[in-house]
């Protein structure tokens, strides 16, 4: 069984502590999001599971304890994370970006998938063989999160898929995400700034504020909790 | 006269091309100059020289120098280089590199003295006759051997997964990280590869310059002009500008009055002409710098 079991006491950059005493816990294909304000360290949370960040605790996958490994361990352990921003690769062709996803795995697997993503999204497939740098922030985005399933990840780590997209886009975006996760059985820890469409697609949900969790329980819950909808549904 | 000078041009060119290219890929590795490349292939000369005075066929010793000098490369980029790298300190790792160049100078002369030893050109002596101009056989060799390198080194970067792997780290780190990539052992590699074609450019061009430990300081500044004039993160760059440089030495030391003293006068104009007037170099790609 592949469950997140996250028990941080305390991590963070160089000298610089941000999160303290996060617990948190993701089942098999189990949907979590978290919320919060700008610099509460929802982006530290997915770095220090990825191993970005110095950490003390224990982060458990399945069997096995991340702390300490490397980022592309806990890739090759069935993790995928598409960071904030681009996750792409610039200057490799469409197609590149994907095998570089599959390069976990077999090399026949990865190019029989990749050209299976590439079908799926015609927007990509036309653009097969050209440098990623010339897609839209929609396309890069979905290209970065195909390029995360080309691992054939039991967890995928996002970090604000929404951002810089138009609203039309997001929607879309979360639709295709929600229809992706489900369809593999992947799990999701999502952070997320637009929080009634993060609720919409998740099971569970946690506030973070200042490196803390403050709330959590059911997204459905949390979308119906007047202080959650105060704060982060603008309402 | 002028073919002849063309010629030798080249032949010349393709050595500086070749350093040009080792410190290119340990660029693209790393973010940072290697002074100590030239040192590094002159090393990879003595290798050669060595093993070919205990009686081992040159061809084979330039083998064994190319592993040699790449594990040795290696090395130099796990205890030396990584750490600065980790902590982006440009700067002392800049220092570093030049302190390794002034070791293994020095390192060189400790073990191996400093008298002129002759090397055996890998493609025999003699020459052939080429639209009427006589080449020696040993420059037809190292322009071949050197273009061989070129095109194996192309089709490993862009055809194979771990030429992908590794441009995947070059573009992105993080983002390769995150996809199981591990961007330390891409990174020995290229320095594994820069060290190894080091050793062959030191050896191939050993025979016309004479073994000595002063022997690479000057290609390595026609090296790193040709670099830059190519692009400092572009391989074929660093070979189009290796000949290019190779080429217009030969013809001021041959035209200009009093050239043969200001050849490397040459390789200066050069590089400061591509810093004044295109950066990037001719094929290298502008630095983006996001705001």
């Amino acid at each position: 069984m592949s469950r997140l079991a996250v028990e941080i006491s305390e991590a963070g950059y160089g000298p610089v502590t941000v999160l303290r005493d996060v617990e948190l816990e993701v089942p098999e294909g189990g949907r979590l999001v978290i919320l919060g304000a700008n610099g509460a360290g929802k982006t530290s949370i997915l770095r220090t599971i990825s191993g970005l960040c110095r950490v003390s605790g224990s982060i458990r996958w399945g069997d096995a304890e991340l702390v300490g490994a490397p980022p592309y361990r806990v890739a090759a352990a069935g993790i995928a994370h598409v960071p904030q921003g681009r996750g792409t690769f610039g200057d490799l062709t469409v197609r590149e970006n994907l095998l570089v996803g599959g390069a976990t795995r077999q090399r026949r697997t990865a190019l029989a998938d990749a050209d299976r993503w590439l079908e799926r999204f015609p927007r990509l497939g036309e653009r097969a063989s050209r440098a990623a740098s010339g897609l839209s922030g929609g396309e890069q985005q979905l290209l970065a999160i195909a390029r995360a399933l080309m691992s054939a990840p039991r967890l995928l780590l996002l970090d604000e898929p929404s951002l810089g997209l138009a609203p039309k886009i997001t929607v879309e975006l979360f639709a295709t995400l929600d229809e992706l996760c489900a369809e593999t059985g992947t799990a999701m820890l999502l952070v997320e700034q637009n929080a009634e469409l993060a609720l919409g697609i998740a099971e569970q949900a946690v506030i973070l504020e200042s490196g803390r969790i403050t709330i959590r329980g059911p997204a459905a819950e949390l979308r119906d909790n007047d202080d959650v909808r105060r704060a982060y549904l603008g309402v | 006269m002028l073919l002849q000078q063309l010629a030798d041009g080249v032949a010349t060119g393709a050595i500086y091309g070749a350093l040009a290219l080792a410190i290119v890929l340990v660029y693209r590795a790393s973010r940072t100059l290697n002074f100590a490349q030239g040192e590094l292939a002159l090393l990879g000369a003595y290798v050669s020289w060595q093993l070919v005075a205990w009686g081992v066929p040159i061809w084979a010793a330039v083998i064994v120098s190319m592993a040699a000098l790449a594990v040795l490369s290696v090395a130099a980029e796990k205890v030396l280089v990584r750490p600065l790298v980790k902590r982006h300190q440009a700067l002392p790792l800049i220092i570093v590199t030049l302190g390794l160049m002034i070791a293994i100078n020095a390192l060189i002369g400790w073990a191996w003295t400093y008298q002129t030893k002759e090397v055996p050109p890998l493609f025999g002596s003699g020459t052939i006759d080429l639209l009427g101009v006589a080449v020696s056989r040993q420059d037809v060799g190292i322009v071949l051997t050197v273009l061989a390198v070129a095109i194996g080194l192309g089709i490993l970067f862009e055809y194979t997964p771990l030429g992908l792997r590794m441009r995947a780290a070059i573009s992105n780190p993080e983002s390769a990280e995150l996809s199981g990539i591990s961007t330390g052992r891409t990174m020995s590699i290229g320095w594994a590869i820069a060290g190894g074609v080091g050793a062959l450019a030191g050896t191939l061009i050993a025979p016309e310059l004479f073994l000595h430990p002063g022997m690479m300081a000057p290609v390595l500044i026609y090296a790193f002009a040709a670099a830059t004039l190519g692009g400092l993160d572009s391989p074929p760059g660093a070979l189009v500008g290796g000949i290019v440089v190779g080429v217009v030495e030969n013809l001021a030391g041959t035209y200009l009055p009093h050239g043969s003293d200001f050849k490397q006068v040459v390789a200066l104009v050069i590089i400061v002409g591509v810093l004044l007037l295109r950066p990037q170099g001719i094929f290298g790609r502008r630095e983006v710098v996001r705001v």
